[in-house]
Order: structure tokens, then sequence, then C-alpha cells
């Protein structure tokens, strides 16, 4: 069973929805327990650092997530959530990897919305069959995760500069754009997920 | 002579089909020839996908209120089936109706005569919900010294500024405006490029076209010329006036960022 972390942030029905495309067992769960023994947990996120960290600390869930050793996939928010420190409310975060989260230059289009490339600039299981030619994902974000340390970047996206648009480090994996809403090149990254949790 | 470096920006153009659901069927739908249920907005949208279409969005024509629940079915089933972005438009009138669509499974809302009527309802719901999920949807006609903003499915004409508009729906929260033009809709002559640019020039937010495509050049020029980040096409689609993978390639070939 997939765990999706239900934290009053934003669309987890789209999460469970693609879950559910690909025939994977999923719940939506808030639940600290079911948190840490299933076998994989998304972490998905819509909306405002300073709201979600909130929660996330009333419910204790920022506990349970560091202590999580499966496989974890934060999404847009959820993987902004990551890092140590986000300019958005001015947050103090989860982290889980080193770096900080800027607000996009505000000579660009904010959000940053639409399909746009990732370059796949390391390895990660999560991406085996799809790493070739740069293919596009779908983005919706004002804010970007910026990595301390580069060896955590699995991909990159130009928008004006280039963005950590996917990281990972150990078991915690992270993307800025939708694989839930990425067409049939994110179902396979989630598919690539679900077998790394063994489903 | 020294090159020109320009920042990389890969960020897709985006096609979106545009479906109008009435009592839950699309309208219009009649023409396909290869589906089975000509009619079902997720059958379409579903094919639309298939085809390459980067989101889509469902205009719900529907008059009454008891007929806008089953709106609300309708929706979350393309959310069960269609694994691409899909905004839910008509009629939307409060941060409830928001709420239940947003609920039900849409990725966006598109608001039009509301945000006319009550320009504080834009700024509440993208409180509320976020400015990614607030599309605006704007009804333009030109005047004697400009363009004015029309409401109730563009059969009411109102005093307001299209272009003074755009920029106050900005600036109150809208993630996205999707302008449509009075004059060019149905007449196939062309996007009116000269709105959209102004639109563009002015605003910091997606802009999506709508309204008068008639060729994939119309595409290509409103893309170049009005610097659109997206178009929207309904019946050139719906009666495979222009193949959707034909229009996109050719975008492609003429080297507008595309994903193919």
């Amino acid at each position: 069973m997939i765990a999706i972390i239900d934290y009053k942030a934003g669309n987890v029905a789209s999460v469970k929805n693609a879950f559910n495309r690909l025939g994977v067992e999923c719940l939506i769960t808030s639940d600290h327990e079911t948190i840490l023994s299933a076998q994989g947990v998304i972490f998905p996120g819509q909306g405002r650092a300073g709201t979600a960290m909130k929660e996330l600390k009333r419910s204790g869930i920022d506990t349970a997530i560091k202590n999580i050793t499966r496989p974890f996939l934060g999404i847009c928010l959820g993987m902004q959530l990551l890092a140590d420190f986000s300019q958005e409310d001015d947050t103090e975060c989860l982290s889980i990897i080193k770096g900080k989260c800027q607000k996009l230059p505000s000579v660009l289009k904010t959000p940053h919305l639409g399909w746009n490339k990732v370059e796949f600039v390391g390895n990660s299981p999560l991406i085996e069959g799809i790493r070739a030619n740069s293919p596009y994902f779908y983005f919706v974000h004002s804010y970007y995760f910026s990595p301390l340390n580069n060896d955590c970047l699995v991909g990159k996206t130009p928008y004006g500069f280039d963005f950590a648009s996917m990281v990972q480090k150990d078991n915690f994996f992270a993307t800025q754009f939708h694989p839930e809403k990425s067409g049939k090149i994110g179902e396979t990254l989630l598919s690539n997920f679900c077998k790394l949790c063994g489903r | 002579m020294r090159p020109i470096t320009q920042p990389k920006n890969c960020l897709a153009k985006r096609i979106i089909p545009c479906l109008d659901v009435k009592n839950g069927r699309v309208v219009k739908g009649t023409h396909f020839r290869d589906l089975r249920d000509a009619g079902d907005p997720v059958e379409l949208g579903k094919k639309y996908c298939d085809l390459g279409a980067d989101e889509l969005v469902f205009l719900d024509i529907t008059a009454t209120l008891e007929e806008r629940k089953a709106l609300r079915d309708l929706v979350g089933r393309i959310a069960r089936e269609i694994n691409i972005p899909f905004t839910v438009g008509g009629g939307i009138s409060s941060i409830e109706d928001v709420r239940n669509l947003l609920l039900a499974g849409a990725d966006k809302v598109s608001i039009c005569s509301a945000a006319v009527r009550d320009p504080g309802l834009v700024k509440r719901a993208s409180e509320h919900f976020g400015a990614q999920c607030i599309v605006i949807s704007i009804d333009a006609k030109r005047s004697a010294s400009g363009w004015n903003v029309y409401i109730k499915g563009g059969t009411e004409s109102t005093e307001v500024d299209a272009i003074a508009f755009a920029k106050k729906m900005e600036q109150l929260g809208a993630g996205e405006l999707l302008v449509n033009s009075l004059d060019r809709d149905g007449t196939k002559k062309g996007f009116d490029i000269e709105l959209l640019a102004k639109i563009c020039g002015l605003v910091n937010i997606p802009v999506i076209a709508s309204s008068g495509a008639g060729s994939m050049r119309d595409f290509l020029d409103v893309f170049q010329k009005a610097k659109v980040d997206a178009a929207l096409g309904a019946t050139i689609f719906h009666y495979q006036e222009i193949d959707l993978k034909d229009l996109k390639r050719f975008l492609s070939q003429n080297g507008l960022p595309i994903r193919l």
C-alpha cells in the first residue's frame, strides 16, 4: 500500500486518481503509523509553505516524515518543504535535503505554468525508460528549490535560468513538476516509483 | 558580430481543445466520425489527450441549478480518467461553486461574468485556493475606442474596458487569462492579434488566446505576433478541420517550443 500524506494542502485526490489508473492500492492518510508502515509514501502539496509547515508541526507529521525509511516522493510544494528554509512566509522547513526555496525572478511570468523540459543530469530509478530526449512535464509553481549541493540533483529545467526540477537523497525523491498530471510520461515515473516500493 | 545570447526557456506553447458540455454531454460533438460515443465528454477528452492536447477546457452551458449538480459527478469522472490538467467553466458565481468543482477534481476553474459583476470574488477565490487555479475568461468586443467586456455568454455589453479589466484581474489574483474575441468568434478569420498583443504586453501572467482560428497559420501567427502562452480551439478540432497532431508538428517545425 502507498500512503498519500494528507496535511490539508492541495489536491491529494488527483494523486490518488493517478495511482488508481495504475491499479496500485493507495490511501490518503494523516495517521503516523499508516505513513510509517506503508510500502511507499507520497507527499503532495499545493498552497503556501507557511500554512503547510504549521499543519505538519501541529499534527506531528513533520517528525514522522523524518523517520520514513521506505521510498518517499515529494511533489511540488512537497519538494520545497524538504528544504531547510523557504522564502515563502519565511518558513523553516523539514531540512531533509540541504537548500532553500526562493521566489522565481520577477522578470519571468509567474506562476511558471505549463509543460517544460526536464534535462536529466543525475541517475535515478524513477527515470528508467524516460531519461532520453529531455521529456516535458507539467509545472505550476511560483517558488523553486535551490539545493546547497549538486549531488542531489537529478533533473533541471530551463525557464530563463536552470532550476532544480528533480532531486533525491537516499530514499527521499522529489519533483517540482506534477507527474500525476504529466500524461503518459508522468505515469511511467509513478510506475517506476511503485516498482521501487515493491508494488 | 557578437551572438545575442538569450536565456534559455523551453516552456512549451500550449494547445487546448475546448469542449462545450450540456446536461453531461458534449454538444457540437456529433460530427466526430471515429468515435463510438461522440457525445461523452470523458471519451472525447481522452481522445484529445492521445492526440497531444496539452490541457482541456470543459465549458458547462447547462442552465439550471439542478443540472449543475450533475456537473460535479462529471468532473469527478474526468479527474479519474484523464491524466493532464483540465479547467472547468460556465456559470461560476461564488466561492462555493469554485470549491465544489475543485473538490470534484478540477485543476482550475474559469470565471467569466461573475468576475465583472463581483471583482472581489476573484480576490477571495485566489486567496482561498491559490492563483494557479483561477482562470479569468474575458469576452471582449471592439468598440469605438478599444474593446469592451461582455457578459452572459457575450449577450450583454458593459462599459468595462477589456484591456484595463485584464490588468485589474491580474492584480486581484488571477492566475491566467482566457481572452475571447466576440468579433472573431466563429469567423475563422484568425485570432484578434491586436487585442491579444495589448493584453500580453500589459500582464505578467499566462494568456490563452481564443476565438477565430481557421488555419494552422492562425495559430502560428497568434503565438509569434501576440506572444500568447496558449491557444484554444473548439469546432476546428471537433469537426477535424485541423488535426491536433499535425498542428503541433507544424508549430514545432516553425520554431515554437511544442510538446510533441
